[in-house]
Protein backbone atom coordinates (compact mmCIF):
# COMPACT_ATOMS: atom_id res chain seq x y z
CA UNK A 1 0.00 0.00 0.00
CA UNK A 2 2.64 2.46 1.15
CA UNK A 3 4.31 1.98 -2.51
CA UNK A 4 1.85 3.81 -4.26
CA UNK A 5 1.91 6.50 -1.96
CA UNK A 6 4.72 9.74 -2.58
CA UNK A 7 6.59 11.28 0.14
CA UNK A 8 4.65 14.61 -0.49
CA UNK A 9 1.10 13.21 -0.10
CA UNK A 10 2.03 11.54 2.79
CA UNK A 11 3.15 14.76 4.54
CA UNK A 12 -0.57 16.42 2.75
CA UNK A 13 -2.22 13.84 4.63
CA UNK A 14 -0.37 13.81 7.85
CA UNK A 15 -0.91 17.78 8.12
CA UNK A 16 -4.80 17.97 7.15
CA UNK A 17 -5.70 15.00 8.81
CA UNK A 18 -4.08 16.50 11.84
CA UNK A 19 -5.41 19.36 11.31
CA UNK A 20 -9.42 17.68 11.08
CA UNK A 21 -8.94 15.62 13.72
CA UNK A 22 -7.65 18.54 16.17
CA UNK A 23 -10.39 20.56 14.96
CA UNK A 24 -13.13 17.86 15.97
CA UNK A 25 -11.10 17.13 19.27
CA UNK A 26 -10.79 21.17 20.21
CA UNK A 27 -14.98 21.59 19.52
CA UNK A 28 -15.69 17.99 21.35
CA UNK A 29 -13.69 19.44 24.19
CA UNK A 30 -15.36 22.73 24.67
CA UNK A 31 -18.58 21.08 24.35
CA UNK A 32 -17.60 19.06 27.27
CA UNK A 33 -16.28 22.26 29.36
CA UNK A 34 -19.99 23.59 28.94
CA UNK A 35 -21.35 19.96 29.56
CA UNK A 36 -18.91 19.60 32.91
CA UNK A 37 -20.05 23.16 34.52
CA UNK A 38 -24.16 23.03 33.34
CA UNK A 39 -24.97 19.54 33.55
CA UNK A 40 -22.64 16.94 35.13
CA UNK A 41 -21.05 19.01 38.28
CA UNK A 42 -22.97 21.08 40.69
CA UNK A 43 -21.63 24.87 39.93
CA UNK A 44 -24.21 26.40 42.35
CA UNK A 45 -22.29 24.37 44.70
CA UNK A 46 -18.36 25.32 43.52
CA UNK A 47 -17.91 27.09 47.23
CA UNK A 48 -15.47 28.85 48.22
CA UNK A 49 -15.04 26.42 50.92
CA UNK A 50 -14.75 23.65 47.93
CA UNK A 51 -12.10 25.53 46.58
CA UNK A 52 -10.06 25.99 49.59
CA UNK A 53 -10.91 22.41 49.80
CA UNK A 54 -9.15 21.68 46.20
CA UNK A 55 -6.29 23.39 47.30
CA UNK A 56 -5.93 21.50 50.62
CA UNK A 57 -5.86 18.27 48.47
CA UNK A 58 -3.46 19.52 46.20
CA UNK A 59 -1.45 20.96 48.82
CA UNK A 60 -0.55 18.54 50.81
CA UNK A 61 -0.49 15.59 46.89
CA UNK A 62 -3.04 13.50 48.67
CA UNK A 63 -3.15 12.33 44.46
CA UNK A 64 0.35 10.37 45.07
CA UNK A 65 -1.10 7.97 47.06
CA UNK A 66 -5.07 7.87 46.78
CA UNK A 67 -7.18 8.07 43.82
CA UNK A 68 -9.56 10.54 42.93
CA UNK A 69 -12.26 9.12 40.27
CA UNK A 70 -9.41 6.61 39.75
CA UNK A 71 -6.45 9.19 38.67
CA UNK A 72 -3.51 9.09 40.99
CA UNK A 73 -1.28 6.99 42.87
CA UNK A 74 -3.35 3.89 43.42
CA UNK A 75 -1.50 3.52 46.80
CA UNK A 76 -4.46 4.41 49.24
CA UNK A 77 -7.87 4.09 48.83
CA UNK A 78 -10.24 5.76 46.31
CA UNK A 79 -11.39 9.37 47.26
CA UNK A 80 -13.91 9.98 44.61
CA UNK A 81 -16.42 8.08 46.62
CA UNK A 82 -15.22 8.04 50.04
CA UNK A 83 -18.39 10.44 51.34
CA UNK A 84 -20.56 7.74 49.99
CA UNK A 85 -18.76 5.06 51.64
CA UNK A 86 -18.87 6.99 55.22
CA UNK A 87 -22.81 7.10 54.31
CA UNK A 88 -22.58 11.16 53.88
CA UNK A 89 -25.72 9.92 51.96
CA UNK A 90 -27.59 9.01 55.11
CA UNK A 91 -25.98 10.90 57.69
CA UNK A 92 -24.05 13.96 56.75
CA UNK A 93 -22.96 14.83 60.30
CA UNK A 94 -21.64 11.45 61.15
CA UNK A 95 -19.88 10.94 58.15
CA UNK A 96 -18.26 14.16 58.30
CA UNK A 97 -17.07 13.40 62.11
CA UNK A 98 -15.78 10.01 61.15
CA UNK A 99 -13.63 11.64 58.41
CA UNK A 100 -11.73 14.20 60.43
CA UNK A 101 -11.34 11.69 63.26
CA UNK A 102 -9.83 9.26 60.59
CA UNK A 103 -7.60 12.16 59.08
CA UNK A 104 -6.71 12.97 62.69
CA UNK A 105 -5.82 9.88 63.91
CA UNK A 106 -3.02 9.64 61.07
CA UNK A 107 -0.33 7.68 61.13
CA UNK A 108 -2.07 4.51 63.21
CA UNK A 109 0.93 2.55 63.30
CA UNK A 110 -0.35 -0.53 63.12
CA UNK A 111 2.45 -2.64 62.17
CA UNK A 112 2.44 -3.85 58.24
CA UNK A 113 0.07 -1.72 57.78
CA UNK A 114 0.55 1.31 55.17
CA UNK A 115 1.11 4.45 57.13
CA UNK A 116 -1.14 7.58 55.98
CA UNK A 117 1.39 10.49 57.61
CA UNK A 118 0.24 13.22 59.90
CA UNK A 119 -0.76 16.31 58.13
CA UNK A 120 -0.92 19.55 60.31
CA UNK A 121 -4.49 20.77 59.21
CA UNK A 122 -6.99 23.48 61.15
CA UNK A 123 -10.58 22.69 61.43
CA UNK A 124 -11.70 24.92 58.63
CA UNK A 125 -8.76 23.17 56.17
CA UNK A 126 -10.60 19.70 57.54
CA UNK A 127 -14.45 21.01 56.84
CA UNK A 128 -12.83 22.41 53.22
CA UNK A 129 -11.27 19.33 52.28
CA UNK A 130 -14.13 17.35 52.94
CA UNK A 131 -16.77 19.68 51.29
CA UNK A 132 -14.27 18.75 48.14
CA UNK A 133 -14.42 15.25 48.79
CA UNK A 134 -18.44 15.98 48.99
CA UNK A 135 -18.78 17.82 45.81
CA UNK A 136 -16.84 15.48 43.89
CA UNK A 137 -18.86 12.75 45.46
CA UNK A 138 -21.86 14.41 43.43
CA UNK A 139 -20.03 14.60 40.15
CA UNK A 140 -21.87 12.44 37.35
CA UNK A 141 -19.26 10.07 36.64
CA UNK A 142 -20.93 8.06 34.40
CA UNK A 143 -21.92 5.35 37.13
CA UNK A 144 -17.91 5.02 37.84
CA UNK A 145 -16.90 3.19 40.10
CA UNK A 146 -19.27 -0.21 40.01
CA UNK A 147 -19.25 -0.13 43.56
CA UNK A 148 -18.32 1.85 47.06
CA UNK A 149 -15.24 -0.34 47.80
CA UNK A 150 -12.68 2.25 47.55
CA UNK B 1 31.00 13.45 14.45
CA UNK B 2 30.96 15.16 11.12
CA UNK B 3 30.33 18.50 13.14
CA UNK B 4 31.90 20.20 16.19
CA UNK B 5 28.78 21.41 17.92
CA UNK B 6 27.44 18.09 18.03
CA UNK B 7 29.22 18.04 21.46
CA UNK B 8 27.09 20.06 22.87
CA UNK B 9 24.76 16.85 23.10
CA UNK B 10 27.36 15.43 25.56
CA UNK B 11 26.27 17.31 28.80
CA UNK B 12 22.51 16.73 28.17
CA UNK B 13 23.16 12.72 27.90
CA UNK B 14 25.32 12.90 31.36
CA UNK B 15 22.92 14.55 32.74
CA UNK B 16 19.97 12.41 31.41
CA UNK B 17 21.71 9.41 32.24
CA UNK B 18 22.35 10.63 35.79
CA UNK B 19 18.38 11.47 36.78
CA UNK B 20 17.87 7.91 34.74
CA UNK B 21 19.52 6.78 37.94
CA UNK B 22 17.86 8.42 40.46
CA UNK B 23 14.46 7.68 38.96
CA UNK B 24 14.83 3.82 39.10
CA UNK B 25 16.41 4.45 43.00
CA UNK B 26 13.17 6.09 43.92
CA UNK B 27 11.43 3.75 42.06
CA UNK B 28 12.90 1.29 43.99
CA UNK B 29 12.24 3.29 47.28
CA UNK B 30 8.51 2.92 46.41
CA UNK B 31 8.63 -0.65 45.47
CA UNK B 32 9.65 -1.59 48.92
CA UNK B 33 7.50 0.54 50.65
CA UNK B 34 4.78 -1.42 49.41
CA UNK B 35 6.22 -4.39 50.83
CA UNK B 36 7.71 -3.14 54.28
CA UNK B 37 5.09 -0.20 55.19
CA UNK B 38 7.17 1.60 57.43
CA UNK B 39 10.02 1.47 55.72
CA UNK B 40 11.75 5.65 55.73
CA UNK B 41 8.10 6.32 57.09
CA UNK B 42 9.46 9.50 59.39
CA UNK B 43 11.80 10.85 56.50
CA UNK B 44 10.92 10.24 52.79
CA UNK B 45 6.95 9.40 52.97
CA UNK B 46 5.85 7.44 49.72
CA UNK B 47 3.87 10.42 48.02
CA UNK B 48 7.39 12.08 48.22
CA UNK B 49 8.96 9.34 46.73
CA UNK B 50 6.90 8.92 44.17
CA UNK B 51 6.46 12.31 42.92
CA UNK B 52 9.95 12.00 42.45
CA UNK B 53 10.08 8.91 40.62
CA UNK B 54 7.63 10.43 37.80
CA UNK B 55 9.27 13.64 37.88
CA UNK B 56 12.53 12.53 37.28
CA UNK B 57 11.59 10.20 34.40
CA UNK B 58 9.67 13.23 32.59
CA UNK B 59 12.57 15.55 33.27
CA UNK B 60 15.52 13.33 32.08
CA UNK B 61 13.47 12.51 29.52
CA UNK B 62 13.17 15.72 28.33
CA UNK B 63 16.65 16.44 28.83
CA UNK B 64 17.36 13.16 26.57
CA UNK B 65 15.31 14.76 23.93
CA UNK B 66 17.00 17.78 23.94
CA UNK B 67 20.57 15.85 23.36
CA UNK B 68 19.13 13.68 21.01
CA UNK B 69 17.84 16.64 19.17
CA UNK B 70 21.51 18.93 19.10
CA UNK B 71 23.41 16.15 17.90
CA UNK B 72 20.96 15.13 15.03
CA UNK B 73 20.03 18.54 13.81
CA UNK B 74 23.61 20.00 12.29
CA UNK B 75 23.54 16.20 10.55
CA UNK B 76 20.19 16.58 9.30
CA UNK B 77 20.33 20.42 8.85
CA UNK B 78 24.08 19.97 7.88
CA UNK B 79 24.74 23.46 9.60
CA UNK B 80 26.18 23.85 13.08
CA UNK B 81 24.33 24.44 15.83
CA UNK B 82 23.20 28.31 16.06
CA UNK B 83 24.48 29.16 19.33
CA UNK B 84 25.96 26.24 21.84
CA UNK B 85 26.48 28.94 24.58
CA UNK B 86 22.77 29.47 24.55
CA UNK B 87 22.75 25.24 24.96
CA UNK B 88 24.82 24.91 27.98
CA UNK B 89 23.22 28.12 29.64
CA UNK B 90 19.53 26.56 28.65
CA UNK B 91 20.51 23.03 30.17
CA UNK B 92 22.03 25.11 33.66
CA UNK B 93 18.34 26.34 33.75
CA UNK B 94 16.50 23.35 33.62
CA UNK B 95 19.03 21.18 35.71
CA UNK B 96 18.34 24.41 38.15
CA UNK B 97 14.62 24.07 37.55
CA UNK B 98 14.67 19.87 37.49
CA UNK B 99 17.31 19.27 40.98
CA UNK B 100 15.66 22.22 42.62
CA UNK B 101 11.92 21.19 42.23
CA UNK B 102 13.46 17.87 43.46
CA UNK B 103 15.17 19.23 46.44
CA UNK B 104 12.11 21.23 47.53
CA UNK B 105 9.64 17.69 46.89
CA UNK B 106 12.05 16.34 49.85
CA UNK B 107 11.18 18.97 52.25
CA UNK B 108 7.16 19.19 51.62
CA UNK B 109 6.97 22.08 49.15
CA UNK B 110 5.65 20.79 46.35
CA UNK B 111 2.01 21.58 44.15
CA UNK B 112 -0.31 19.58 43.87
CA UNK B 113 -1.67 17.72 40.89
CA UNK B 114 -0.11 14.60 39.54
CA UNK B 115 2.90 14.87 36.90
CA UNK B 116 2.52 18.69 38.03
CA UNK B 117 4.00 19.03 41.07
CA UNK B 118 6.72 21.38 40.50
CA UNK B 119 6.89 24.60 42.18
CA UNK B 120 5.56 27.63 40.17
CA UNK B 121 9.10 28.95 39.98
CA UNK B 122 10.17 25.73 39.14
CA UNK B 123 7.52 25.61 35.83
CA UNK B 124 8.67 28.96 34.82
CA UNK B 125 11.67 28.29 34.44
CA UNK B 126 11.42 24.73 32.95
CA UNK B 127 9.36 27.29 30.45
CA UNK B 128 11.85 29.70 29.78
CA UNK B 129 14.40 26.89 29.37
CA UNK B 130 12.53 24.96 26.59
CA UNK B 131 11.84 28.35 24.97
CA UNK B 132 15.46 29.13 24.74
CA UNK B 133 15.99 25.59 23.29
CA UNK B 134 13.24 25.88 20.75
CA UNK B 135 14.92 29.11 19.84
CA UNK B 136 18.51 27.66 19.06
CA UNK B 137 17.18 24.45 17.25
CA UNK B 138 14.99 26.61 15.46
CA UNK B 139 16.98 29.10 14.06
CA UNK B 140 19.93 26.04 13.01
CA UNK B 141 16.73 24.28 11.02
CA UNK B 142 15.65 27.97 9.54
CA UNK B 143 19.43 28.43 8.22
CA UNK B 144 19.96 24.53 6.85
CA UNK B 145 18.39 22.03 5.02
CA UNK B 146 14.95 20.84 5.96
CA UNK B 147 14.47 17.43 6.17
CA UNK B 148 11.14 15.33 7.04
CA UNK B 149 13.14 13.77 10.06
CA UNK B 150 14.10 17.75 11.84
CA UNK B 151 11.08 19.43 10.55
CA UNK B 152 8.84 15.75 12.20
CA UNK B 153 11.01 16.98 15.07
CA UNK B 154 10.61 20.13 15.95
CA UNK B 155 7.31 20.03 15.44
CA UNK B 156 6.79 17.56 17.41
CA UNK B 157 9.08 19.44 20.66
CA UNK B 158 7.30 23.35 19.57
CA UNK B 159 3.69 21.00 20.32
CA UNK B 160 5.14 19.74 23.41
CA UNK B 161 5.50 22.96 24.74
CA UNK B 162 2.29 24.69 23.40
CA UNK B 163 0.37 21.97 25.31
CA UNK B 164 2.72 22.17 28.41
CA UNK B 165 0.99 25.90 28.75
CA UNK B 166 -1.92 23.81 29.99
CA UNK B 167 0.12 23.32 32.93
CA UNK B 168 -0.38 27.13 34.76
CA UNK B 169 -3.83 26.48 34.17
CA UNK B 170 -5.89 25.15 37.50
CA UNK B 171 -9.80 25.62 37.42
CA UNK B 172 -11.36 25.59 41.05
CA UNK B 173 -13.65 22.71 38.85
CA UNK B 174 -12.38 19.63 39.45
CA UNK B 175 -14.52 18.08 36.58
CA UNK B 176 -12.61 21.29 34.11
CA UNK B 177 -9.04 20.58 35.93
CA UNK B 178 -9.01 17.03 34.81
CA UNK B 179 -10.62 17.87 30.96
CA UNK B 180 -7.38 20.00 30.08
CA UNK B 181 -4.89 18.04 32.72
CA UNK B 182 -5.39 15.08 30.02
CA UNK B 183 -4.65 18.10 27.28
CA UNK B 184 -1.06 18.12 28.48
CA UNK B 185 -0.61 14.29 29.91
CA UNK B 186 -2.36 12.50 27.07
CA UNK B 187 -1.33 15.08 24.40
CA UNK B 188 2.04 14.37 25.47
CA UNK B 189 2.76 10.78 25.73
CA UNK B 190 -0.18 9.66 23.51
CA UNK B 191 0.14 12.43 20.55
CA UNK B 192 3.12 14.71 20.33
CA UNK B 193 5.54 12.52 22.10
CA UNK B 194 5.32 10.24 19.37
CA UNK B 195 6.07 12.48 16.89
CA UNK B 196 9.56 12.83 18.50
CA UNK B 197 9.89 9.10 18.85
CA UNK B 198 9.27 8.30 15.37
CA UNK B 199 11.72 10.69 14.10
CA UNK B 200 14.32 9.86 16.38
CA UNK B 201 13.51 6.05 14.96
CA UNK B 202 13.79 7.16 11.47
CA UNK B 203 17.21 9.43 12.12
CA UNK B 204 18.73 5.71 13.50
CA UNK B 205 17.00 4.53 10.97
CA UNK B 206 18.70 5.66 8.13
CA UNK B 207 22.05 6.04 10.32
CA UNK B 208 21.74 2.22 10.84
CA UNK B 209 20.57 0.91 7.81
CA UNK B 210 21.51 2.74 5.17
CA UNK B 211 17.98 2.36 3.05
CA UNK B 212 16.66 5.56 1.26
CA UNK B 213 15.98 8.66 2.75
CA UNK B 214 12.71 9.00 0.27
CA UNK B 215 11.48 5.55 1.91
CA UNK B 216 12.27 6.33 5.64
CA UNK B 217 10.53 9.65 5.47
CA UNK B 218 7.57 8.59 3.74
CA UNK B 219 6.99 6.11 6.67
CA UNK B 220 7.90 8.83 9.32
CA UNK B 221 4.51 10.68 7.73
CA UNK B 222 2.23 7.73 7.89
CA UNK B 223 3.69 6.76 10.89
CA UNK B 224 2.96 10.09 12.83
CA UNK B 225 -0.40 10.40 10.77
CA UNK B 226 -1.49 7.54 12.62
CA UNK B 227 -0.27 8.48 16.14
CA UNK B 228 -2.74 11.74 15.38
CA UNK B 229 -5.07 10.83 14.24
CA UNK B 230 -5.86 8.13 16.31
CA UNK B 231 -4.30 9.71 19.51
CA UNK B 232 -6.67 13.06 19.22
CA UNK B 233 -9.78 11.85 20.05
CA UNK B 234 -8.03 8.59 21.84
CA UNK B 235 -7.93 11.32 24.95
CA UNK B 236 -11.68 10.75 24.84
CA UNK B 237 -10.16 7.17 26.87
CA UNK B 238 -9.43 9.45 29.54
CA UNK B 239 -12.56 11.50 29.47
CA UNK B 240 -14.99 8.12 30.56
CA UNK B 241 -15.25 8.92 34.47
CA UNK B 242 -14.65 12.26 34.46
CA UNK B 243 -17.69 13.87 34.51
CA UNK B 244 -17.62 14.12 30.74
CA UNK B 245 -20.48 13.28 28.55
CA UNK B 246 -21.53 9.71 27.78
CA UNK B 247 -19.90 9.75 23.62
CA UNK B 248 -16.54 9.53 24.65
CA UNK B 249 -17.16 5.95 25.71
CA UNK B 250 -17.52 5.43 22.29
CA UNK B 251 -15.12 7.38 20.78
CA UNK B 252 -12.55 6.93 23.09
CA UNK B 253 -13.07 3.28 22.39
CA UNK B 254 -12.78 3.49 18.61
CA UNK B 255 -9.90 6.06 18.60
CA UNK B 256 -8.21 4.39 21.39
CA UNK B 257 -8.12 1.12 19.88
CA UNK B 258 -6.43 2.74 16.90
CA UNK B 259 -3.27 4.17 19.02
CA UNK B 260 -2.13 0.71 18.62
CA UNK B 261 -1.63 1.30 15.03
CA UNK B 262 1.20 3.99 15.25
CA UNK B 263 3.27 1.06 17.13
CA UNK B 264 1.94 -1.70 14.97
CA UNK B 265 3.78 0.50 11.73
CA UNK B 266 6.92 1.77 13.73
CA UNK B 267 7.57 -2.10 14.51
CA UNK B 268 7.03 -2.98 11.05
CA UNK B 269 9.09 0.00 10.04
CA UNK B 270 11.82 -0.88 12.08
CA UNK B 271 12.56 -4.42 11.18
CA UNK B 272 11.51 -4.00 7.50
CA UNK B 273 13.70 -1.72 7.45
CA UNK B 274 16.62 -3.93 9.32
CA UNK B 275 16.19 -6.56 6.88
CA UNK B 276 16.04 -4.15 3.46
CA UNK B 277 19.31 -2.09 4.88
CA UNK B 278 22.45 -3.21 2.98
CA UNK B 279 24.55 -1.31 5.41
CA UNK B 280 26.55 -3.24 8.21
CA UNK B 281 27.11 -0.89 10.66
CA UNK B 282 29.58 -2.04 13.56
CA UNK B 283 27.21 -0.25 15.99
CA UNK B 284 25.17 -3.50 16.79
CA UNK B 285 23.94 -2.22 20.46
CA UNK B 286 22.66 0.75 19.12
CA UNK B 287 20.85 -1.57 16.11
CA UNK B 288 19.37 -3.85 19.04
CA UNK B 289 18.14 -0.82 21.03
CA UNK B 290 16.63 0.57 17.78
CA UNK B 291 14.75 -2.32 17.11
CA UNK B 292 13.91 -2.57 20.90
CA UNK B 293 12.21 0.21 21.72
CA UNK B 294 9.89 -0.16 18.40
CA UNK B 295 8.70 -4.03 19.65
CA UNK B 296 8.82 -3.46 23.57
CA UNK B 297 6.66 0.19 22.63
CA UNK B 298 4.40 -1.94 20.40
CA UNK B 299 3.54 -4.08 23.25
CA UNK B 300 4.08 -1.90 26.05
CA UNK B 301 1.96 1.45 24.58
CA UNK B 302 -0.03 -0.88 22.12
CA UNK B 303 -1.03 -4.22 23.74
CA UNK B 304 -1.30 -3.12 27.21
CA UNK B 305 -3.24 -0.01 26.07
CA UNK B 306 -6.03 -1.92 24.44
CA UNK B 307 -5.92 -4.10 27.03
CA UNK B 308 -7.99 -1.72 29.67
CA UNK B 309 -8.93 0.95 26.73
CA UNK B 310 -12.60 -0.20 26.09
CA UNK B 311 -15.09 1.96 28.06
CA UNK B 312 -16.67 -1.32 29.58
CA UNK B 313 -13.58 -2.97 30.26
CA UNK B 314 -12.27 0.38 31.51
CA UNK B 315 -14.52 0.28 33.85
CA UNK B 316 -13.92 -2.46 36.14
CA UNK B 317 -10.31 -1.57 35.70
CA UNK B 318 -9.89 1.97 35.58
CA UNK B 319 -7.69 2.85 38.46
CA UNK B 320 -5.62 -0.66 39.46
CA UNK B 321 -2.47 -1.78 38.69
CA UNK B 322 -3.68 -2.65 35.40
CA UNK B 323 -2.80 0.99 34.72
CA UNK B 324 0.69 1.09 36.91
CA UNK B 325 1.74 -2.08 34.50
CA UNK B 326 0.91 -0.36 30.91
CA UNK B 327 2.61 2.95 32.21
CA UNK B 328 5.62 1.18 32.94
CA UNK B 329 6.13 -0.42 29.90
CA UNK B 330 4.84 1.98 27.57
CA UNK B 331 6.95 4.91 29.18
CA UNK B 332 10.27 2.23 28.70
CA UNK B 333 9.63 1.28 25.28
CA UNK B 334 8.62 3.86 23.39
CA UNK B 335 10.59 7.31 25.03
CA UNK B 336 12.89 5.55 27.82
CA UNK B 337 14.84 2.84 25.09
CA UNK B 338 14.50 4.85 22.20
CA UNK B 339 16.79 7.93 24.22
CA UNK B 340 19.04 4.98 25.17
CA UNK B 341 19.10 3.95 21.40
CA UNK B 342 20.27 7.27 20.62
CA UNK B 343 22.88 7.94 23.03
CA UNK B 344 24.20 4.38 22.35
CA UNK B 345 24.67 5.22 18.62
CA UNK B 346 26.00 8.97 19.31
CA UNK B 347 28.71 8.47 22.31
CA UNK B 348 31.30 6.16 20.20
CA UNK B 349 31.57 9.72 17.59
CA UNK B 350 31.31 11.93 21.15
CA UNK B 351 33.65 10.46 22.18
CA UNK B 352 35.76 9.93 19.36
CA UNK B 353 36.18 6.31 19.30
CA UNK B 354 34.89 2.95 17.35
CA UNK B 355 31.74 1.34 18.59
CA UNK B 356 32.72 0.05 22.21
CA UNK B 357 31.85 -1.99 25.00
CA UNK B 358 29.04 -3.26 22.95
CA UNK B 359 28.36 -6.82 25.16
CA UNK B 360 28.11 -4.94 28.32
CA UNK B 361 25.64 -2.41 26.56
CA UNK B 362 23.66 -5.49 25.57
CA UNK B 363 23.78 -7.22 28.45
CA UNK B 364 21.81 -4.39 30.00
CA UNK B 365 19.71 -4.25 26.96
CA UNK B 366 18.61 -7.47 27.99
CA UNK B 367 18.50 -7.49 31.30
CA UNK B 368 16.65 -4.44 31.34
CA UNK B 369 14.16 -5.31 29.14
CA UNK B 370 13.50 -8.56 30.67
CA UNK B 371 13.24 -7.17 34.06
CA UNK B 372 10.75 -4.31 32.55
CA UNK B 373 8.31 -6.93 31.23
CA UNK B 374 8.67 -8.76 34.33
CA UNK B 375 7.73 -5.91 36.42
CA UNK B 376 5.11 -5.55 33.97
CA UNK B 377 3.61 -8.80 34.07
CA UNK B 378 3.81 -9.08 37.92
CA UNK B 379 1.61 -5.71 38.33
CA UNK B 380 -0.28 -6.54 35.31
CA UNK B 381 -1.65 -10.34 37.68
CA UNK B 382 -1.95 -7.88 40.79
CA UNK B 383 -4.62 -5.31 38.34
CA UNK B 384 -7.00 -8.29 36.86
CA UNK B 385 -6.78 -9.77 40.80
CA UNK B 386 -7.53 -6.33 42.15
CA UNK B 387 -9.90 -6.25 39.05
CA UNK B 388 -12.10 -8.89 40.29
CA UNK B 389 -11.88 -8.51 44.14
CA UNK B 390 -12.29 -4.82 44.58
CA UNK B 391 -14.77 -3.77 41.47
CA UNK B 392 -16.25 -6.97 41.09
CA UNK B 393 -16.79 -8.45 44.25
CA UNK B 394 -16.34 -5.44 45.85
CA UNK B 395 -14.12 -6.45 48.63
CA UNK B 396 -12.35 -2.84 50.87
CA UNK B 397 -9.21 -1.41 49.06
CA UNK B 398 -7.41 -2.03 51.63
CA UNK B 399 -8.07 -5.85 52.48
CA UNK B 400 -7.15 -6.46 48.08
CA UNK B 401 -4.03 -4.93 48.36
CA UNK B 402 -2.97 -7.52 51.14
CA UNK B 403 -3.40 -10.30 48.72
CA UNK B 404 -1.62 -8.70 46.64
CA UNK B 405 1.42 -9.04 48.58
CA UNK B 406 3.30 -11.74 46.19
CA UNK B 407 3.29 -9.58 42.79
CA UNK B 408 4.48 -6.67 44.91
CA UNK B 409 7.90 -8.34 45.84
CA UNK B 410 8.10 -9.60 42.74
CA UNK B 411 7.66 -5.79 41.04
CA UNK B 412 10.33 -4.89 43.63
CA UNK B 413 13.04 -7.87 42.71
CA UNK B 414 11.97 -6.65 39.19
CA UNK B 415 13.29 -3.28 39.56
CA UNK B 416 16.67 -4.22 41.52
CA UNK B 417 17.69 -5.83 38.06
CA UNK B 418 16.69 -2.76 36.16
CA UNK B 419 18.48 -0.89 38.40
CA UNK B 420 21.66 -3.37 38.10
CA UNK B 421 20.95 -3.28 33.83
CA UNK B 422 21.33 0.83 34.44
CA UNK B 423 24.63 0.96 36.36
CA UNK B 424 26.02 -1.55 33.30
CA UNK B 425 24.42 0.66 30.68
CA UNK B 426 26.10 3.67 32.84
CA UNK B 427 29.61 1.87 33.06
CA UNK B 428 29.06 0.80 29.26
CA UNK B 429 28.95 4.37 28.22
CA UNK B 430 30.99 6.27 30.15
CA UNK B 431 33.45 3.85 31.15
CA UNK B 432 37.25 3.01 30.05
CA UNK B 433 36.31 1.58 26.09
CA UNK B 434 37.88 -1.94 26.45
CA UNK B 435 36.83 -3.11 23.21
CA UNK B 436 36.21 -1.14 20.30
CA UNK B 437 34.67 -2.65 16.81
CA UNK B 438 35.27 -2.80 13.77
CA UNK B 439 38.82 -4.26 15.86
CA UNK B 440 37.16 -6.56 17.85
CA UNK B 441 34.93 -7.62 14.58
CA UNK B 442 37.83 -8.22 12.42
CA UNK B 443 39.92 -10.18 15.61
CA UNK B 444 36.74 -12.90 15.89
CA UNK B 445 36.90 -13.06 12.08
CA UNK B 446 40.54 -14.08 11.98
Amino acid sequence: MIEGLSRSAARNIFFGGSAFFFLVFAGLTAHSHYYIVNVSTNQEGLTPSVIAGKHVWEKHSCINCHSLHGEGAYFAPEIGNVWTRYGGEENPDGARASLKGWIRAQPLGVPGRRQMPYFDLSEEELDNLIDFFRWADAMDTQGWPPNKAG
Amino acid sequence: MKYATQRVALPFFALALALFALQVTFGILAATVYVLPEFLVDYVPFHIMRMSHTNLLIVWLLIGFMGCTYYLLPEEAESEIHSPMIAYVQLAIFAVAGAGALVSYQFGIHEGREFLEQPLWSKILITVSFLMFLYNSSRTLLVGRKTAINSVLMLGLWLAAIFWLFAFYNPGNLGLDKLYWWWIVHIWVEGVWELIMASLLAYLLIKLTGVDREIIEKWLYVIIGLALFSGLLGTGHHYYWIGAPAYWQPIGSIFSTLEVAPFFAMVMFAFYMFWKGRRNHPNKSAMLWTLGSAAVAFFGAGVWGFMHTLSFVNYYTHGTQVTAAHGHLAFYGAYVMMVLAVITYAMPQLRGRQPYNQILNMWSFWVMTSAMCFMTFTLTFAGVVQTHLQRVMGINYMEVQQQLELFYYMRLGAGVFVAIAAVMFLVAIFGPAREELPEGMALTAR
